[in-house]
């Protein structure tokens, strides 16, 4: 009990049970998703209230150039399937493949945001500011709502890493692991939403 | 590693004394028991629960003064006292004030302080995160009014229409100060929320089920989950206001194609929810009190439970009824209405309970319960008149005139606040250690219920002849100005009531040393907080309370005997904890929640005036967090072993343990 309010992860490998049986950080954590589901929804919402309201373009037809997003879809679907292989890895004990994994799905993060920034660069060429027109506003909004949150997962991703090479990412600490790929796997599936609300359905 | 040897410069700046004698520099955990820098480091849920409710009455003062000003303006005809631009700050500021700073800090202050005594836990989930959501909130308040001395306060109204609110109509910096004010008070409930959802579902004592919880346990859960999930909608609406005004994007902007029912929507889905955020606490404090001086259970203990949870859920269902004269069209508004008459179903089964409370109780009518009873009184006029609201096209003739007002009042003032008041007079011997007046305390009843009463009920009056509410003054001869006096006499009554308040602090701290002890259960109490010594200790509870009833606490004191009469068989003092903390391992102060709280609002005065002082402030966000991250799970004292005799040579190991520990902390934030 006194370790469970401390709030120090872990309390639940130390035997002291919580009421649910779930570690407070793995509860915060699915608390926190629930909440970041209501932010999402309201920014997607705003988005297909106002997309073609647009007065004047560039229109969304115009821009979005379906097989590159496609392409960095996918390359950030795959990194949710390093993420479960960090974490099994690490569960198994095996803290060197670990690495690889932490680091290879740090990567395919990197690569998505990459791709999400030449995306804006591309767009802000070919004429649409974030104050050109109520496309824009709303695109450039939600998803760089989501690049912030891809961005944050990697800095978790990169501080696990960095814990890693002091020695201080072993099994029983898979549960971090675990915590942080749950908000990773959660980024994935709302960019599978943004993905087809924004780019795929006209 | 090379973040964590970057930090080192950031972390110098603020954490202040107390630090230099310790062996792991900045990175060692404040020692202070006493004085300003043990509340200013604290992570003890009671501290941050007082303190709490010291910046909410703080808070009180000012938007009282507001609405002061707001009724001398009104009490003739032609008034000239505020001009129109001040006047329309004015009633912005009062109604962000009592919503944002004075309501929800107030319920966050007694969910703060009780319920981790009522489900017999020793903390909240996340102490340090329970720091920082108070402090986030108590900058975001300052942030909030300092407004004032800025280019003056908010002008659009406390839900904030846009456009109405864009750069075009309100140029001062005011709502940007509102967007990102907000936003940082938001920050601060979001925290807040999920460590509280957290403690309430993971850290019940042994046998505390949930179907065992105090119903002001069960009601701030269901606070906390409304708050997780409405804050997020408010925040997308701020952000989207703030882009709007700073950065030009055109999510408001008509003439671009924008609609001006997306932030009624996205506020309404919000604040609809918000109003049960702020009742629903004080629905639970008197759900406390009324048993206790009643001398009985509460009735219906299951449907008190299920009908808060069905509060919780309706409430998202019925937003539009703040919309139905933006031209929703027949649909839509025949919906909200039902639904909004629906949700009146679960809350008079509440007003049912209480009542069936008190019928054939032993009743003993002190301070809290005149103040419980004020409550629902209150709250039933209050509802009735939501229920005229539901009413489509009656509610088309009351939009936006002083029925609303009269309205929100009595279920936000009549209701919450009452509710608040009698839960300081309940609780603030279990607190402090000393009672407040109970005279002193009847003659403040009394007059907040005349005043409230003489200022709010003429509104209902003045609405229906047709008085628009944020009206700067009115002209003779419309007949509004008989009940407008009434109403301004009334609010300096509820002013001199709130003054008879501080001075019944004041003069029961005096004279606490007179009074008897109030020992641990002055009042014959039923939850598990009154088998805590008072004023609580530090550590809650010498050892995990394990739970058997409902009411554990009175179960203990009272048993049937062959007879099957309830006696008493053991007083309190005899079965009470007695304050040994020996056996409690507390979590560590720590100063980082408060430096991180002010990156906040340097960021957001950076956004308004310069940016160079948003960079300072993402500096210190970054270096608190790495701090925060970095800093030991324990003040060395404490620790069994010391780390004195290892010596500090493996001064790796040792930063690094607490840093992997504490990295799951930083990852709920």
């Amino acid at each position: 009990m006194t370790d469970t309010a401390l709030g120090t992860p872990g309390a639940a490998d130390h035997g002291h049970a919580t009421s649910t049986g779930i570690s407070n950080t793995k509860l915060a954590m699915w608390v926190y998703l629930g909440s970041d589901c209501l932010l999402f929804g309201s920014l997607i919402s705003t988005y297909l209230l106002l997309r073609h309201r647009s007065v004047g373009g560039p229109t969304p037809e115009e821009l979005f150039d379906i097989p590159f997003t496609s392409v960095s879809t996918f390359v950030l679907l795959m990194s949710s399937l390093t993420m479960v292989l960090a974490v099994s890895s690490l569960m198994r004990g095996d803290v060197r493949l670990n690495r690889i994994w932490l680091g290879t799905t740090a990567m395919l993060g990197a690569v998505f945001i990459g791709g999400q920034v030449y995306e804006f660069t591309t767009f802000y060429r070919e004429g649409l500011g974030y104050t050109t027109n109520i496309f824009g506003s709303a695109f450039y909004t939600l998803t760089a709502f989501h690049g912030v949150h891809v961005s944050v997962g990697i800095v978790m991703l990169m501080s696990m890493l960095v814990m890693s090479f002091r020695g201080n990412l072993g099994p029983e600490r898979s549960e971090t692991v675990e915590t942080i790929g749950l908000y990773w796997h959660f980024v994935d599936i709302v960019w599978i939403i943004i993905f087809t609300v924004v780019y795929l359905i006209p | 590693m090379a973040i964590i040897e970057r930090s080192s410069d950031i972390l110098a700046l603020p954490p202040g004394a107390g630090v230099a004698r310790a062996p792991m520099g900045v990175f060692s955990r404040p020692r202070a028991k006493t004085g300003w820098r043990s509340w200013v480091s604290t992570v003890d849920h009671k501290k941050i629960g007082i303190m709490y409710g010291a910046s909410s009455l703080f808070f009180f003062v000012i938007g009282g003064i507001e609405a002061l000003a707001i009724r001398a303006q009104l009490a003739a005809p032609g008034q000239k006292l505020l001009s129109a631009a001040l006047y329309n700050q004015v009633f912005t500021m009062h109604g962000v004030t009592m919503i944002f700073l004075v309501v929800m800090p107030m319920g966050a202050a007694f969910m703060n302080y009780l319920m981790p005594l009522q489900i017999g836990a020793r903390d909240v989930a996340f102490p340090r995160l329970n720091a920082l959501s108070f402090w986030t909130f108590i900058f975001g308040g300052i942030f909030l009014n300092t407004s004032w001395f800025l280019g003056g306060g908010a002008d659009g109204g406390w839900f904030a229409y846009a456009p109405n609110t864009g750069v075009i109509f309100s140029p001062s910096h005011g709502m940007d100060f509102y967007a990102i004010g907000l936003q940082i008070t938001g920050i601060a409930s979001l925290v807040g929320g999920v460590n509280l959802v957290v403690t309430v579902l993971n850290m019940r004592a042994p046998g505390m089920t949930m179907m065992k919880l105090p119903v002001f346990t069960w009601m701030s859960l269901v606070t906390q989950v409304l708050l997780i999930f409405a804050v997020p909608v408010i925040s997308v609406a701020l952000f989207l206001l703030t882009f709007d005004r700073l950065f030009g994007a055109n999510f408001f902007n008509v003439q671009q194609g924008a609609d001006p029912l997306l932030w009624e929507h996205l506020f309404w889905i919000f604040g609809h929810p918000e109003v049960y955020i702020l009742i629903l606490p004080a629905f639970g404090i008197v759900s406390e009190i009324i048993p206790v001086f009643s001398r009985k259970p509460i009735f219906g203990y299951p449907f008190m439970v299920f009908s808060g949870i069905a509060i919780g859920f309706m409430g998202w269902g019925v937003w539009a009824h703040h919309m139905f004269a933006s031209g929703l069209g027949p649909i839509s508004v025949a919906a909200f209405s039902v639904s909004t008459m629906f949700i009146a179903v679960p809350t008079g089964v509440k007003i049912l309970n209480w009542m069936a409370t008190l019928w054939g109780g032993k009743i003993s009518f002190t301070t809290p319960l005149l103040f419980s009873i004020g409550l629902v009184a209150m709250f039933t006029i209050g509802g009735l008149s939501g229920v005229t609201h539901a009413v489509a096209p009656a509610d088309t003739q009351q939009t936006d005139t002083y029925y609303i007002v009269a309205h929100f009042h009595y279920v936000i003032f009549g209701g919450a606040l009452f509710g608040f008041l009698g839960g300081f007079y309940f609780w603030w011997p279990k607190v402090f250690g000393y009672f407040l007046d109970d005279k002193l305390g009847k003659v403040h009843f009394w007059l907040t219920l005349v005043g409230f009463n003489l200022t709010f009920g003429p509104m209902h009056i003045l609405g229906l002849q047709g008085m628009n509410r944020r009206i700067q003054t009115y002209r003779d001869g419309y007949g509004f100005n008989f009940w407008n006096f009434v109403s301004t006499i009334g609010a300096f009554i509820i002013a001199l009531s709130v003054l008879i308040f501080f001075v019944n602090i004041a003069r029961s701290k005096r004279g606490a040393h007179l009074q008897s002890a109030p020992g641990p259960d002055p009042w014959d109490g039923r939850s598990l907080e009154w088998s805590v010594p008072s004023p609580t200790p530090e550590h809650n509870f010498d050892d995990d309370p394990v739970v058997v009833h409902f009411d554990d606490w009175w179960h203990r004191k009272y048993q049937a005997d062959e007879t099957g009469r309830v006696v008493k068989v053991h007083e309190p003092e005899e079965i009470a904890m007695i304050g040994d903390g020996s056996r409690a391992h507390l979590p560590a102060p720590s100063y980082w929640p408060i430096v991180m709280a002010t990156a906040f609002p340097l960021i957001g005065y950076g956004l308004i005036f310069n940016l160079a002082i948003s960079f300072v402030g993402g500096l210190v966000l970054l270096g608190s967090m790495v701090g925060w991250a970095l800093e030991p799970s324990d003040d060395e004292d404490q620790l069994p072993h010391g780390h004195d005799g290892n010596g500090h040579d493996d001064g790796d190991d040792d930063h690094a343990a607490p840093a992997a520990e504490r990295e799951e902390v930083t990852v709920g934030d």
